[in-house]
């Protein structure tokens, strides 16, 4: 084969449009007739609805509708929930708040008009009336008998419990040897913040009895799927775009009440209705991230050896369910071992509600948390040793090899930990930076190096294991023009598949690169797909590609060696040609192309065409690991944390375009790191959001990091051909661990909570230095 | 009120409300949709453009403020076959994922190269400050706009970024 694509740091197709401004994101979509769509919402927390009225809306400039449960009752289904499990409790969730609001943000009313000014004016003049109800924000408070209710019917404020257990408990509890570590961890809420914020236009058109909807989103077969459902227009007749999507991260990987409202306002008023969410919206009500609590027992014995890990899970679903909101704190028990050969394991999870926006897939979801608990496990256990956290790491790790079994039940398809760990101590200087850390602490400076030797759940999934499904489909076209079209179910959104999708079939084909043309998000042009999320675009979506090509290519073969009169095993394809393989006799690629639809010289039998579909089903989820390192100075005055260094090598399994890998690397050590020190979303005790704008959520801006150094070592996985694992949520995974490490390392403490603050750690110092303090 | 602005080298009249953010005065009016909107509140960059050459946040901007300025946005910058420097960069760089804070971002460095045409990383990293990304971690757009400096003289000026030098 001629063509090198796959391996190559190949420069994205995606990327001349959208340096040029020329992409087309939803907000930059108009349609002949729009109106457009503005929101009243919920100011408090919780609240009884007494009265609302519209008629001072409804008589401003410009406006066509406003529209309140009332007018939706019966004729617009809920906001869905697909997950599933025994004994959940799932909570009404009516795309406008029917006589109770829950959460601020919530929304109460839809404002339709001409012009967006002023379907915002008129959203200002929709007059609520509120009695304001006792709320909750704290888990620990929602758990108690006295707790305010955020939904009555259920009687408390307990969604789901759910337990893991694994391992013989009675012979660690008997050794005396064991001793144990308990431990609060605060996993804290987090703002998913796509620079672009949701959006979408709805367009019903009555005549045809056709609904069209571009929306900013993850899933676009999933969401028509869904808008069908919630608006009875006959799936058929629905088409959902998702165009290009301005990041996303898991925050619309979801079906929201707006993407509803919308479609209801468009068919009611027979015209296009755009709605396009500002960032204070977006805080407020587009799903947050994490928002756990972990009550962690650490059992070990003084060699370092961890044999057992307890934890009691608190997961904050907030008020309602979103998609897959009580779904994403169950991987969190399992992937709780990380990488590490631990004998037993307990766990219990419980999912509370308290008076906050729902919670969901934030990059990671479920697996970040899981990977801070034993990262976090693993440094205290060194801390508490006085071991290097190496050695702790070391002594813990399985054997290498395929297929090992977990006590949480979880059978990870590769390992080799060892591997990356070895090459980040190399990479990183580890030993030299523990010697630079000693002679700076006895100048009295903190420096801080922190580990993370991270496994995480890719490739998502086995659709025996996923709430809607988790193969993913992919079809190969080739034109009879002999270029190639490629549709992908997967969504991208930023991730770059346009490009690597193109690589996998231009070298299968072994044509130029340039001959492929990658189409996504669109149900009309797409015939089927699930989307991108969960580290699986590539590892299922790609699978998907790379088989569907290999099909191709075999009926291809067939078409010129009948051409040709000889066997099919006997041609090649070389450099767009398809020929015998001493070149004596050959038909241009092209030309195989054009015979498969002038169907004139086919072989007998054959159908004319040339297009394949294959339905890729993972037969299991993929294990990517990896080894992170980062250092930290920390202000012994002012409590400031500076992130000086960091190291991250990642085995993501095979590499098709390293450059690709490297942005998702970085991108999610930045998210990652940005949990670590800045990123915190906060509610008061009155479920009063206090981080609602930009000036108070901490996005992480370019200063706050060093120069990334990135490596990789690539084991490809069994569970599918191309060998790829994923890469997309690694960086997230490794990097907050890794730096909490850190900052622990530097002040000499066990723990300490995130976001590591300047007022936390120098209140950490403060207590340190104080008589008897844990320093002294 | 009646305004005139020179977008992407181009006079255009327009009759707008005096509460019209310049941001969609460019992409409802001009139809130039390159420019995006992030936060509304100045905070995220996505919609900085060039007003009389220097890098603005055209969300906190009313359209009649830029009456009679003339106005740079990312579709005035470079085209295909000719990109501007920054572009080019971005490209080669892998500077962007989903693209929306790109124009903003290469605006921001516009400015910055324009003032300081060899910034060492940490002038880049502090330049870009009121731009945020969440995709790509910064580190390949700070690789780009170096690609930025030392590619830069090698292409022909857009009209429009020669009239910026003359201002």
């Amino acid at each position: 084969m001629a063509t090198k694509l796959l391996g190559e740091r190949i420069k994205r197709k995606e990327d001349p449009r959208l340096i040029q401004g020329r992409g087309h994101y939803v907000d930059d979509i108009k349609l002949d007739g729009m109106l457009h769509m503005a929101f009243a919402r919920s100011p408090y927390g919780h609240a009884a609805i007494t009265s609302i009225n519209t008629e001072a809306a409804r008589n401003a400039p410009g406006v066509l509708a406003v529209l309140t449960s009332h007018d939706l009752k019966g004729r617009l289904g809920q906001v869905p929930c697909a997950a599933g499990m025994k004994g959940l409790k799932v909570p009404d969730h009516p795309c406008l708040a029917v006589e109770r609001v829950r959460y601020v943000g919530e929304p109460v009313a839809a404002v339709v008009a001409t012009d967006r000014y002023l379907a915002t004016d008129a959203a200002a003049l929709v007059e609520v009336e509120y009695d304001m109800l006792p709320a909750v924000t704290s888990m620990d408070k929602a758990l108690e008998s006295n707790s305010p209710l955020v939904h009555e019917k259920f009687g408390d404020n307990v969604a789901f419990k759910d337990n893991l257990e694994g391992g013989d408990w009675k012979t660690i509890e008997a050794d005396p040897a064991v001793k144990v570590i308990k431990q609060r961890l605060i996993n804290q809420r987090l703002g998913p913040v796509a620079m672009e914020t949701r959006g979408v236009i709805a367009s019903y058109s009555p005549g045809e009895d056709t609904l069209t909807v571009w929306s900013s989103t993850q899933i676009p077969h999933l969401l028509k799927t869904q808008l069908s459902v919630m608006t009875r227009i006959d799936e058929p007749r629905c088409r959902v775009i998702a165009p290009e999507v301005g990041g996303a991260f898991g925050s619309k990987l979801n079906v929201y009440g707006e993407e509803g409202v919308a479609c209801f306002a468009s068919k009611l008023l027979g015209k296009p209705v755009k709605w396009i969410e500002g960032r204070r919206e977006n805080l407020a009500g587009t799903i947050h991230g994490r928002d756990q609590i972990n009550d962690l027992e650490v059992y070990f014995k003084p060699d370092g050896k961890v044999v057992g890990l307890k934890c009691r899970i608190l997961a904050d679903m907030g008020a309602y369910f979103q998609l897959l909101t009580p779904a994403i704190p169950t991987s969190t028990p399992l992937m709780i071992l990380g990488c590490y050969d631990i004998p037993c394991v307990s766990v219990e999870t419980i999912g509370v509600f308290t008076n906050k926006m729902a919670t969901d897939a934030y990059r990671g979801a479920g697996r970040p948390e899981a990977t801070y608990i034993i990262e976090r496990a693993m440094s205290m256990v060194a801390h508490d040793l006085k071991m290097d956290p190496v050695d702790v790491r070391t002594r813990n790790f399985p054997a290498p090899g395929k297929d090992i079994t977990m006590a949480t039940g979880v059978s990870y398809d590769t390992a080799n930990y060892q591997k990356t760990l070895t090459k980040v101590l190399k990479l990183s200087g580890y030993s030299k930076l523990r010697k630079e850390q000693q002679r700076l602490r006895k100048k009295g400076k903190l420096l801080g190096i922190g580990l993370s030797t991270y496994v995480e759940i890719c490739a998502m999934g086995p659709s025996s294991r996923m709430p809607a499904g988790g193969w993913e489909s992919g079809t190969v076209r080739v034109e009879p023009t002999g270029r190639v079209t490629v549709l992908s179910g997967a969504s991208p959104h930023g991730q770059g598949e346009q490009t690597s999708f193109a690589q996998i079939v231009a070298q299968e084909l072994d044509i130029p690169f340039d001959d492929v043309t990658v189409f996504h998000g669109d149900t009309a042009q797409v015939p089927m797909g699930i989307g991108t999320f969960g580290s699986r675009a590539t590892a299922v979506g790609g699978t998907a590609i790379y088989v569907a090509a290999q099909r191709i290519r075999k009926k291809m073969a067939r078409i010129a060696a009948h051409k040709l009169e000889v066997k099919p095993g006997d041609v090649v394809f070389d450099g767009g040609k398809i020929q015998l393989k001493d070149g004596s006799k050959s038909v241009t690629f092209k030309e195989a192309a054009e015979e498969a639809y002038m169907a004139r010289e086919l072989p007998p039998g054959m159908e004319p065409g040339l297009s394949e579909t294959y339905v890729f089903e993972p037969p299991n989820f993929t294990y990517p690991f990896g080894a992170h390192v980062a250092v930290t100075e920390v202000d012994e005055n002012t409590g400031e944390v500076r992130l000086r260094n960091y190291f991250a090598v990642d085995d993501c399994g095979r590499i098709l375009n390293p450059l690709l890998v490297e942005g998702q690397v970085h991108g999610g050590i930045a998210q990652g790191a940005g949990q670590a020190l800045v990123e915190s979303l906060v509610y008061d005790e009155n479920a009063q959001l206090l981080t609602g704008s930009l000036m108070d959520y901490a996005v992480p801006k370019a200063h706050l990091f060093p120069w990334f150094e990135t490596a990789n070592t690539e084991t490809p996985t069994p569970v599918n051909p191309l060998g790829v694992k994923g890469v997309g949520e690694a960086g997230t995974i490794g990097s907050t661990p890794a730096i909490v490490n850190a900052v622990a390392d530097a002040l000499g403490v066990r723990h300490i909570d995130m976001p590591l603050k300047p007022e936390r750690v120098w209140n950490v110092l403060k207590e340190a230095a104080a008589p008897g303090g844990k320093a002294s | 009120m009646k305004i005139r602005i020179k977008v992407n080298g181009n006079w255009r009249e327009d009759d707008v409300e005096p509460r019209l953010l310049l941001v969609h005065y460019l992409r409802e009016l001009a139809g130039l949709t390159g420019t995006h909107i992030g936060c509304e509140t100045s905070l995220c960059g996505a919609c900085t453009v060039l007003l009389n050459g220097e890098a603005a946040k055209s969300c906190t901007i009313f359209a009649v403020q830029a009456d009679g300025a003339e106005v740079t946005t990312i579709e005035g910058l470079g085209s295909d076959g000719n990109f501007h420097p920054l572009q080019q960069g971005f490209w080669e760089e892998h500077g962007l994922q989903c693209g929306f804070c790109t124009p903003g971002m290469i605006l921001t460095a516009h400015q910055l190269l324009g003032r300081n045409p060899h910034p060492t990383r940490e002038e880049i990293r502090h330049a870009l400050d009121g731009n945020l990304c969440r995709c790509t971690g910064y580190q390949h757009i700070v690789k780009a706009i170096e690609w930025a400096v030392e590619h830069s003289g090698s292409r022909q000026e857009s009209p429009t970024a020669r009239s910026e030098a003359t201002t």
